[in-house]
């Protein structure tokens, strides 16, 4: 490959100026002429009949242009699953559900109405721990689940019962192996539920369109899917749908999905088509919008006295909520990837995803595999020290290796990077093998811990993506995608791509920031750490039609043969021959000879990437190939305990991720150390709690923590392996969830080697820890 | 207002933030929580940082308001803004007008901040995209850089900072905060 110019490179993020002046729009800084704005009335209750909702006070108050309910709405949503309404109807599933909508020319005026809106309910028994709903005897939260609409052939509901999905992972054969193994234990480890905390709430307004068409401007992650949805449920072609996506902050797949856009527009409907924007509140963004699921888990290892394992067998039960939406694929995922990323021969793993009346799941950063990777990887390490062997150790003897294949039979070779090299790296980073340091008073204690990670793009076999570039006047290049730069930088790497590719300067290449259905061209959704590398492959293709189109441009007016040109700094030019080269600006528009005949057009390249080679899993074995690509990694903590507040402090963490190409240094980092702070937050600071009735109990900043500028670990040391995965662009793979997944579990080891107290169950708080040494240092009663 | 007078009758129960926002069109200041939880809506008022989101509009009256939108002078870039781009202290950056407020802050009390005093003034400022580690640097850089006046980078036209930033001379001096987080 030649020697790269621009990628590769720490190149700033071109909406930086924007973001640090103010000017960047996000969607409530647009203000269309006549927006009104909304506001929503939630359930108290859990779950409880709606009665008779009193719409008479509300629809009183000055400036109060419409009031709609779920009876008004007879519409049901989803993405995998169409369980849910736009707004509670009949019944309410979970405390925060929206029974109601105003929309008014103040939000104060919608929120006054709000209050006024008389609702009677009629509660109904509730279940609230998934592990009771799998029981006979449980209350349904959907008794209609039959019924559903579903994405057949890949989920499947089991009617009758509180089950949206059970996904199976078979080979070989796990009980035999187990009996057969030396060394057995079973674990049982459990994550609740929490928040993805954009700083930027859900946000949309909708403006409805004569002749049954909409605009939308919304704070969303996936434009295309959001109009797509918008299309099945209200029987709308595509066209009639236009979705605009500005600046968003932040998402972390709570913005992957459909969102408040239905609502918006149907109050905008209910309005005469004035426009309406509606924004969380972030007491509603905790309480309405999705979380991520809980999860309990119990799971068996089976190992010869040598440190071979030699099977792996888990029952994943995921708590929902009360709808389905990213959280069945979310169980699908981790199931395929449940069993860490080891060389197992026999393997059997269940993932049930199971209705609760609690706030519903959704996609978070990591797609389940932090939640599965705190149960494996600690279990890993009890199997380990089982067995007398380091934890390093252990798993070097077990992770997957060129001949392996994945539990779902995918053969794994060096394409897929290294995970060896990885753990090696981490553990180097923090020292492992020496003794901690001293600890910096007599009552902190040290550890250090490790844990494996890895993730793979969950997303359907099908998904595809485009790109266009156009040259403009001047020559410099546009940039079109759909798929939405939300911080984690991927638009900046595009432009480096494009860059590289049509032999132009950095800043020649621009991206366009808005997101539009009607002028940007299609992608899936921005999730699952793809967009570099499918983005990355549209780009580069859109670019090489650039190119041709140039050359064939170039090779009339210079009379030569196209094949002969090279395109390079801006310029066209035979190989021979570069002083007779043509600026890309007198070729953008198609070229003019001096005597004034014109050939050639403006340039737009188009570019396409589908993902390739992926099949659907088998139904009752879960075996087929998933993954585009898999991305590994490890990291090794060293932290300090305080035994007298249980408060933990992480001295150092090392993260090596196989990034297979790093596009682009800085922003890497960025990644790697944002996804490390909030997997930390995930650790020791976050989870929903309900009170017995189901009601969220820390829906807010002071009762609800998540990291702050105090809570970083005193080191934290990105190390990205660069062994290059086929197919990536220039080698690359996605590492934008990855920093996250697994960072709870090397914390938990640690404090496990610090304390020698098994911990199970996240956050690991101060009150949880201190708890623990308490009961650890208690006298015990005398026992025969 | 970033230095210019600004003239309005305001309910009473009119927040700074929804003020700046609804009737300034200054809607570079952002609202995350809108109880004073997040430090999303940071601005100066006499200097000093304070979440809009907890002060009447009326507590400014008489008062000097600094906005994200008054941080830019004459077309170019503060030092503390290029040192925000240059760090890569920004992702998708919800926070990062509130975030440059309160170092604004820090550093109009503290010219030559410690460590820990940087930390303490941006704790209160939340952030989930970032893990912080690259805005405490461009905090410690443009501290050490502020002797240098704005140079370099421009920004795109004299009215990028929105109605408050044109011509806009910070005016009346500053009187120091007395803490560092969020008033």
């Amino acid at each position: 490959m030649a020697e790269l110019r621009v990628v590769g490179q720490p190149v700033p993020r071109e909406d930086a100026v924007d973001k640090v002046t103010g000017a960047a729009r996000y969607t409530t800084d647009l203000a269309l002429p006549g927006t009104l704005r909304a506001a929503i009335l939630t359930s108290p209750h859990a779950s409880a009949r709606i009665v008779r909702i009193d719409t008479s006070a509300a629809l009183a108050v000055p400036g109060v242009r419409a009031v709609l309910t779920g009876a008004d709405l007879d519409i049901r949503l989803g993405l995998y699953l169409r369980d849910k309404r736009i707004l509670a109807r009949d019944v309410v599933r979970y405390q925060g559900e929206a029974v109601a909508a105003v929309a008014a020319d103040t939000l104060d005026a919608a929120r006054e109405a709000c209050h006024l809106l008389r609702v009677e309910y009629q509660e109904l028994p509730a279940v609230f721990d998934p592990r009771d709903a799998r029981k006979p005897e449980a209350p349904l939260v959907h008794p209609d689940l039959a019924t559903y609409d579903h994405m057949r052939g890949v989920f499947f509901p089991k009617a009758g019962t509180n089950i949206a999905h059970h996904q199976k992972v078979r080979k070989g054969d796990s009980a035999a192996a187990l009996a057969a193994s030396d060394v057995c234990l079973e674990v049982s480890f459990d994550n609740p539920p929490v928040q993805h905390v954009p700083m930027e709430t859900h946000a949309a307004i909708a403006h409805a369109l004569p002749g049954g068409r909409v605009e939308v401007w919304t704070s969303s992650q996936s434009p295309y899917t959001v109009r797509h949805l918008l299309a099945l449920a209200f029987g709308m072609p595509h066209a009639a749908i236009r979705v605009h996506v500005p600046h968003v902050g932040g998402g972390f797949g709570g913005k992957a999905g459909l969102g408040l856009e239905p609502l918006a527009y149907v109050l905008s409907r209910a309005c005469g088509g004035r426009p309406v924007e509606i924004a969380m509140t972030r007491e509603e963004e905790f309480n309405t919008t999705p979380s991520r699921q809980g999860l309990y888990s119990t799971i068996r290892l089976g190992a010869t006295r040598d440190g071979r394992l030699t099977a792996l067998e888990a029952e994943y039960v995921w708590d929902a909520g009360a709808y389905a939406d990213y959280g069945v694929n979310v169980g699908r995922a981790a199931a395929y990837s449940g069993a860490g990323p080891y060389a197992l021969d026999h393997c059997s793993i269940d993932s049930y995803v199971v209705y609760t009346n609690k706030v519903y799941g959704t996609a978070y950063r990591g797609f389940g595999h932090l939640e599965v990777l705190w149960g494996v990887e600690r279990a890993m390490d009890r199997m380990a020290r089982a067995l007398g062997l380091d934890p390093v150790e252990f798993r070097r003897r077990n992770l997957l290796r060129e001949g392996a294949t994945t539990i779902t039979g995918e053969p794994f070779t060096n394409g897929h990077g290294k995970p060896i090299e990885c753990l090696e790296a981490a553990a180097e980073a923090i020292g492992w093998g020496r003794r901690p340091s001293a600890p910096s008073a007599p009552h902190k204690v040290r550890g250090k811990g490790v844990a494996m990670l890895h993730k793979a793009p969950a997303m359907p076999t099908y998904t595809s993506c485009a790109a266009i570039v156009k040259l403009d006047e001047d020559g410099a290049a546009d940039v079109l995608v759909s798929g939405v730069d939300y911080g984690q930088g991927t638009y900046t790497v595009l432009r480096q791509v494009a860059a590289e590719e049509l032999g132009l300067p950095i800043d020649k290449v621009h991206i366009t920031w808005e997101c539009d259905t009607a002028m940007t061209p299609y992608d899936w959704q921005t999730v699952a750490s793809r967009f570099a590398y499918m983005g990355g492959n549209a780009v580069i293709e859109a670019c090489a039609d650039c190119l041709c189109q140039l050359r064939a441009v170039a090779a009339g007016a210079l009379g030569v043969p196209a094949d002969g040109l090279v395109c390079r700094d801006g310029k066209v030019f035979p190989r021979q021959d570069p002083a007779r080269g043509i600026a890309y600006k007198d070729l953008a528009l198609g070229y003019t000879f001096p005597n004034g005949n014109s050939i050639g057009g403006p340039v737009i390249g188009h570019g396409r990437y589908i993902a390739t080679g992926l099949t659907n899993l088998d139904p009752e074995t879960g075996q087929g190939r998933p993954a585009q690509f898999w991305t590994y990694g490890a990291h090794a903590v060293e932290i300090e305990v305080d035994t007298e507040t249980g408060e933990i402090e992480v001295l150092r963490i090392a993260t090596a991720l196989d990034a297979g190409k790093v596009l682009n240094p800085l922003l890497c980092r960025g990644q790697v150390v944002g996804g490390i702070v909030q997997g930390l937050g995930s650790a020791v600071l976050e989870g929903f709690r309900f009170d017995d009735k189901g009601r969220l109990l820390n829906p807010n900043f002071v009762d609800y923590k998540i990291p702050t500028a105090k809570d970083l670990p005193r080191e934290i040391v990105p190390i990205l392996l660069e062994n290059p995965q086929p197919g990536g662009p220039y080698g690359a793979r996605g590492v934008a969830e990855h920093p996250m997944i697994s960072v709870p579990s090397a914390i938990g080891n640690a404090l496990r080697d610090a304390l020698g107290i098994e911990f199970e169950s996240l956050p690991l708080s101060s009150e949880r820890v201190l708890e623990k040494i308490l009961v650890a240092r208690a006298p015990r009663p005398d026992t025969p | 207002m970033n230095g210019r007078l600004e003239t309005a009758t305001v309910p009473a129960g009119m927040t700074l933030l929804e003020f700046l926002r609804g009737r300034l069109c200054l809607v570079g200041t952002k609202e995350g929580c809108g109880i004073g939880e997040c430090g999303a809506c940071t601005v100066l008022l006499d200097g000093k940082p304070v979440t809009a989101c907890l002060v009447l509009a009326v507590e400014a009256d008489g008062g000097a308001v600094d906005t994200i939108e008054g941080e830019a002078r004459d077309g170019e870039l503060s030092a503390l803004q290029k040192a925000f781009i240059e760090a890569g202290a920004i992702q998708c950056g919800f926070c990062t007008p509130g975030m440059i407020m309160s170092a604004r802050g820090l550093l109009r009390r503290i010219p030559n901040p410690t460590d820990d005093e940087i930390v303490e003034a941006m704790a209160g400022n939340l952030c989930r995209c970032t893990g912080y580690e690259a805005i405490l640097e461009a905090v410690r850089v443009a501290a050490q850089a502020k002797a240098v006046p704005h140079a370099g980078q421009m920004v795109a036209g004299q009215s990028a900072g929105g109605s408050g930033s044109q011509g806009g001379r910070l005016s009346s001096p500053r009187v120091p905060g007395e803490g560092g987080g969020r008033g």
